[in-house]
């Protein structure tokens, strides 16, 4: 089986069991939503100055949520010595990693898809047009978030607290992601098009190559039994 | 189990000695050798330490790279306890560093704190370090602590040049280098004797890093040695 199957493969196990189970992507689009209510309450924000805040308050939205992904992300794994048996298993750890990171990074999509519309609806936002350019830059935040994020979810597996251990090692190291993100959406929001954080858009693609790459080499030592 | 030799116990001592000389050294050129500066007055001396410290943090975390790497490609556990040493006293070096740098910004900047780019750059390496320090702590298994933070110091270490690169477009207002130059060089920008300073200062920072390094070392070297021991007495 080459590595494309072998990802594959354990990609459709984790989304079978999201199928039938449906918590992770449940919780994760409740807690989404709940934040724009919780954001609405905690400013003030009139429609002129929505389109100022708006990037920077969606881009935290999606990284609470990411992280509450995360934070569940290798919970089939750790009952009944599942991992164990999945590491005996001839595949390539690379694989695993891939799987992963595609597996939040569809849940933080379906979650994303569904918060934007609904972020412009709840704060009276007219520009619907941009959204298709808005949601490309969001897409390349959410692969770097992800693939640092299944990366760390994994370093930080056997850890006490792992929960709260994650974010914190996880947030600093995500500046790059959360900076780039949102400058680009600053831009897109306020002239329609990337123009002058073009630069910004390719530090995002760099990060997600380099974290990628580094990811799929590294990952035989990051998760070991 | 080879126990301390005397021979390292002495060559420690010596650069002990030899960094508290150079450290003692550089302080009395700093604060009564070396000339006020011409616009900052006396508060500038705070750099004397100010640069050495944060060099030597950057030095640390070099290492905690090389360890990282060494462990998980010949896992021999002196790598790892290099990289954990160097991490915790990085980490020691750079809160002395956004410390002094307060302490200079306060009557310079006036203020204690700004988010110019150098500023962030630096704290945001201590958070990334103090989670580094905090998933050991929080990893039982001492194996898996050791090659999970292995894999942090990696990676922590190569996402510092695209922090670097996105804190910088984000904003930059630190004072401008004025010893490293393009235009000058730098015994013509500089008062000598405050070169001199900056350099005892940063010969003896080095030093002191290097002597307490090769402690915390030590200290992880004894608690393998005593777990060998408990082990072999178990069975």
């Amino acid at each position: 089986m080459n590595f494309l199957n072998q990802t594959l493969l354990l990609l459709k196990k984790d989304l079978i069991l999201e199928v039938r189970r449906r918590e992770n992507l449940l919780t994760m689009f409740f807690f989404g939503t709940l934040l724009l209510f919780v954001f609405h309450f905690s400013f003030d924000l009139v429609p002129e100055r929505v389109v100022e805040m708006a990037p920077g308050l969606l881009w935290l939205a999606f990284l609470f949520t990411g992280t509450l992904g995360l934070a569940q992300l290798f919970e089939a794994e750790r009952g009944n010595h599942c991992l164990e048996a999945l590491l005996l298993s001839p595949m390539d750890r690379g694989a695993l990693f891939l799987a992963k990171t595609a597996f939040n990074f569809i849940l933080m999509v379906l979650v994303e898809i569904v918060v934007i519309p609904l972020f412009w609806i709840l704060f009276n936002l007219g520009s619907w047009d941009i959204i298709p350019h808005l949601f490309l830059v969001v897409l390349l935040g959410t692969i770097g978030f992800c693939v640092l994020g299944t990366l760390l979810s994994a370093v930080t597996l056997k850890a006490r607290a792992r929960e709260l251990l994650l974010p914190l090692v996880l947030f600093p190291l995500m500046i790059p992601v959360i900076l780039g993100t949102i400058r680009c959406m600053e831009a897109i929001l306020r002239a329609g098009e990337l123009g002058d954080a073009l630069p910004w858009l390719r530090l995002l693609i760099g990060f997600d190559v380099i974290f990628l790459t580094v990811g799929i080499l590294i990952f035989d030592w990051v998760i070991e039994v | 189990m080879a126990g301390i030799s005397t021979a390292s116990v002495k060559t420690k001592g010596y650069l002990g000695a030899l960094a508290l000389i150079s450290v003692l050294l550089g302080l009395y050129w700093g604060l009564w050798h070396a000339p006020p500066d011409a616009y900052q007055g006396e508060v500038q001396r705070i750099m004397y330490l100010h640069i050495p410290s944060i060099l030597t943090a950057y030095l640390s975390f070099f290492l905690v790279f090389i360890g990282s790497c060494l462990y998980l490609w010949k896992r021999e556990k002196r790598d790892d306890i290099l990289a954990y040493s160097a991490a915790e006293i990085g980490v020691l070096f750079t809160a002395l560093t956004i410390i002094e740098g307060s302490v200079w910004g306060k009557p310079t900047w006036g203020v204690w704190w700004t988010w110019d780019a150098r500023l962030t750059l630096t704290a945001i390496l201590l958070l990334i370090f103090a989670g580094y320090l905090m998933l050991r702590s929080l990893t039982e298994d001492e194996n898996r602590a050791a090659s999970a933070a292995a894999v942090l110091g990696i990676i922590g270490f190569l996402d510092i040049p695209l922090i670097h690169m996105s804190v910088y477009w984000w904003r930059t207002l630190h004072q401008p280098p004025s010893i490293l130059r393009p235009d000058k060089a730098p015994w013509d920008n500089v008062h000598p004797a405050m070169l001199t300073a900056l350099g005892i200062n940063f010969i003896g920072f080095v030093l002191l890093y290097f002597y307490l390094l090769s402690q915390r070392f030590r200290l992880g070297e004894i608690n393998e040695e005593i777990k060998a021991r408990l082990l072999s007495r178990n069975h």
